[in-house]
């Protein structure tokens, strides 16, 4: 089979960064190729170059016999390679239709206006061909997540792709909404067009892919074909090592530990109508599964005083706590690592002291000041306790990788020597090596005593750290699952709501 | 090239210290080149008079400058100030006329400007509003509440309370032939209790923080609405110090012009000395200098005979000329730490 599309040496610098140093790719027609690698391996400047979004400064791309050199998007576009974005570019304010058509839209005539009729029929044929469920008049803005992806494909397809690229595909999507874009994909594949995919959940990859591209740092890593492709062999590539065995934990906690966090009837304000009761003992590694919008981040959030309950009680040490701010959750020995790190997280402009200072600062004061040197004590111990790579305890941390700057928010909270910590997504945007590293934490931590409710949608994250998982379904909990028991299987089907209580079950 | 991707953020980003420090030297050395030029086209300049005039005016408006900086470092702004120095200009001679004791008088006033600061603070806080919107109303009401209680009299505290007068006409000591106007060592207390607070204090930092990331700060236990109701408070006290300190300075407080526009070059001092109005950044001392190049540029302009119908001209060109330069530095230190990031990469390849 000759490559429909191919890359040979590609080389790309930024400043002071070799963003790709001499990478090579093919893909055929009617294949699914998958480009695999952690953060900052070069996976996004090799798709913006194939896509017309950079150039590239060495080497060369072919694409259907010719020579392939988009100056820009449209004209990648235009020639069939479509980039669907991670972070979906449609003007919410615009219909599907009009979203189609952007910038292609039908005249009528020679006059600047456009022939609504045509885009609408041309939206509608593309947003079927999607398998799209909504007509092409509706906004986006009324769309959820997985429609607008449909709407970007469709946008795809109606220029006649025959290449599409797929960047994170369902980093925001539900696993419904996932479960169908993998039929679409397979549609797509057997129609001819050629898929790259790109994602950082090796499951996908290994359900998807004909064949993966293994990046690292700018370099063709390796290429595995389908009979080759597992997931050992993926992150061997991508890390460059195999990765140190899970800490072996004696049975948490013990059975007859009291809880230090107990949740009684606990009712959130998203979900009025759901009470939770949920114990988690010293020691514990307690999961939250569920999915998108079943009330997860709303627990976290409600344990920890941010928001106020509906009703019901949260126990600490078996003393009933009423919290009215993250900070009486902090005093009475709760930390939160909330679920989006720029926004919730960190002080982006600050440094790694400033950061790592910031929840314990009344702590160290010394006559009310800030005692300076014991603030950049507790700043190096953490670094040095949790591995973060830095230049130095003044380095921003907008400059560090998405791992590091989890491990900033970490080191926050370590630094108020919490009983019971709390984590939203504790690997989000998180690269695999690092990943590591936090579970490994997580399990010593635990293993010290630390109480853990950590949410998840990650499923191998889910199954690997937890004693216990509990899945949430619209704000309830809908089961229990011991860690011998606990399977994908068994936690997506309660996290569905599906099916009967399962064994183990405690609610 | 193993490294390239952890090695070249380790080459980057001075802190963020040290990028404050640049902005204060930037306005220092903009303030000597016009204390230079000055002196240099008229000796005047350096008489031992209009050096007491520039520093009780740079005294004044430091005072309110500083206490502008608290509701900026949050990522607000309070537009109330001059209204809340004519409230306090006019409140403090009719009190003192009703038989009120100097010091209750003052300190009546004083707690008046405080509790303007809680409800600006509370507005913002627990409903939610705007501070922009919050405190232009506090222009707005204030200014008419300081006319309607005195029915637009011209007030003053006649020759009576010279003893009183003297906390902002007084000279308690000298240097040289300069003799030291008693505002500017109010200006010292003010400054050196400001720096500490906001530099060292845990309520100071708290402050930077929120003004960084109000979210992240509240998701760390910071107290965020004590913290911004705080900031509130601390402005519009000091627009009150300020206020009795212009009130006595004068000696004839017109309601409807008494304080007119001193919110924006209190607000031009602290943006001038380093504040960012995206909030989280500045610095004490830099508001300070900025409220004395704003005083020095006046001077100048009435000593080098320069039209004074352009004062406001030449005050906004230097402001913007600040703001430029500052993106240009900020623009070229990053162009170079990326050319060292270049040369420290190819110099491990080869």
């Amino acid at each position: 089979m000759t490559a429909r599309l191919s890359a040979r040496g590609l080389v790309r610098r930024f400043p002071g960064v070799l963003a790709l140093g001499g990478v090579d790719l093919d893909a055929g027609s009617g294949e699914v190729v998958a480009l695999v690698g952690e953060n900052g391996a070069g996976k996004s400047t090799l798709l913006k170059c194939l896509a017309g979004l950079e150039q590239p400064d060495e080497g060369s791309m072919t694409y259907e016999g010719g020579v392939w050199a988009p100056r820009s998007t449209a004209e990648a576009a235009s020639g069939g390679v479509a980039l669907v974005h991670q972070e979906l570019c449609l003007a919410e304010n615009l219909s599907a239709a009009e979203n189609i058509g952007l910038g292609r839209e039908p005249r009528r005539g020679w006059l600047p206006l456009v022939d609504r009729q045509a885009l609408r029929e041309r939206a509608a044929h593309a947003l079927e061909r999607v398998g799209a469920a909504f007509g092409p008049d509706v906004k986006v803005e009324r769309l959820a997540a997985g429609q607008r992806q449909l709407v970007e494909i469709a946008k795809g397809i109606d220029q006649d792709a025959r290449v599409l690229i797929l960047d994170e595909p369902t980093s925001s999507l539900t696993s419904k909404e996932t479960s169908r874009l993998f039929e679409l994909v397979h549609q797509l594949r057997a129609n001819g067009i050629t898929v790259l995919y790109v994602s950082h959940r090796l499951t996908e990859i290994l359900e998807l892919a004909d064949r993966a591209f293994v990046l690292r740092d700018g370099q063709n890593a390796g290429h595995l074909t389908r009979d080759q492709l597992t997931r050992e062999a993926m992150v061997r590539l991508m890390v460059g090592r195999d990765l140190a065995a899970p800490v072996a934990r004696a049975e948490a906690g013990g059975v007859s530990s009291a809880p230090v966090l107990e949740l009684r009837e606990l009712v959130t304000d998203a979900f009025p109508a759901a009470a939770v009761d949920l114990q988690v003992r010293p020691g514990e590694l307690v999961g939250l599964a569920g999915l998108v919008g079943a009330g997860r981040t709303e627990l976290l959030e409600t344990v920890f005083g941010l928001r106020a309950p509906v009703s019901g009680e949260v126990r600490v040490d078996g003393q009933p706590e009423r919290f009215r701010g993250p900070r009486d959750a902090a005093r009475a020995g709760l930390a939160l690592v909330p679920e989006d790190r720029k926004l919730q997280g960190l002080l982006l402009e600050e440094g790694v002291r400033v950061n790592t200072a910031l929840a314990t600062l009344d702590r160290r004061r010394r006559r009310g000041l800030v005692d300076g040197a014991a603030e950049r004590a507790v700043a190096a111990a953490q670094v040095e306790r949790l591995g973060v790579r830095t230049a130095g305890i003044e380095q921003v941390v907008q400059t560090l990788s998405g791992g590091n700057q989890q491990k900033v928010v970490v080191g926050r909270w370590l630094a108020a020597e919490p009983t019971i910590l709390l984590m939203d997504e504790p690997t989000r945007g998180v690269d695999v090596g690092a990943r590591e590293e936090l579970y490994l934490l997580l399990e010593r931590l635990a293993s010290e005593g630390l109480a853990v409710l950590f949410a998840s949608s990650d499923m191998e994250e889910l199954l690997r750290l937890s004693d216990r998982v509990v899945v949430l379904h619209d704000g309830q909990i809908t089961g229990t699952l011991d860690r011998s028991v606990a399977t994908e299987e068994a936690v997506m089907e309660l996290a569905t709501g599906g099916g009967s209580r399962i064994e183990g079950a405690t609610t | 090239m193993t490294e390239s991707g952890s090695a070249s953020a380790a080459h980057s980003d001075a802190s963020s210290p040290l990028a404050g420090w640049g902005k204060v030297l930037g306005i220092f050395g903009l303030l000597v080149a016009i204390v230079v030029t000055t002196g240099a086209m008229n000796p005047r300049f350096f008489g031992a008079e209009n050096l007491e005039n520039v520093l009780q005016r740079t005294a004044l408006f430091g005072i309110i400058g500083i206490g502008a900086a608290f509701p900026i470092v949050t990522a607000g702004i309070d537009l109330s100030i001059g209204s809340v120095i004519a409230l306090v200009a006019t409140s403090l001679p009719l009190l003192l006329e009703a038989g009120v004791p100097a010091g209750a008088a003052v300190v009546l006033v004083l707690v008046l400007a405080a509790s303007l600061g809680v409800i600006h603070g509370l507005l913002i806080t627990r409903l939610g509003l705007q501070p922009f919107v919050v405190t232009l109303c506090g222009l707005l009401v204030y200014r008419g509440v300081a006319r309607y209680i005195v029915d637009d009299q011209t007030m003053g505290f006649g020759s009576s309370h010279d003893g009183l007068r003297s906390l902002a006409t007084g000279r308690p000591f000298s240097i040289g032939a300069l003799d030291v106007p008693a505002p500017a060592l109010v200006l010292v207390a003010v400054a050196v209790l400001a720096a500490v607070f906001l530099g060292r204090s845990v309520w100071g930092r708290w402050m930077l923080a929120l003004g960084r990331n109000p979210v992240a700060a509240r998701y760390a236990g910071v107290p965020v609405e004590r913290v911004t109701i705080l900031a509130y408070v601390i402005c519009s006290l000091l627009a009150g110090v300020g206020g009795v300190l212009f009130a006595l300075d004068v000696n004839s407080v017109q309601p409807a012009s008494m304080g007119n526009f001193y919110e924006l070059y209190a607000i031009a001092a602290a943006v001038l000395g380093g504040c960012s109005l995206r909030g989280g950044e500045g610095s004490i001392l830099g508001v300070v200098l900025g409220a004395a190049v704003m005083r020095l540029l006046y001077n100048s302009i009435v000593l080098l005979g320069i039209p004074s119908q352009l004062e406001f001209a030449i005050v906004g060109g230097v402001l913007l000329l600040g703001a430029v330069a500052d993106e240009v530095v900020r623009r070229l230190a990053e162009a170079r730490r990326a050319r060292e990031r270049a040369r420290a990469r190819t110099e491990r390849t080869t």
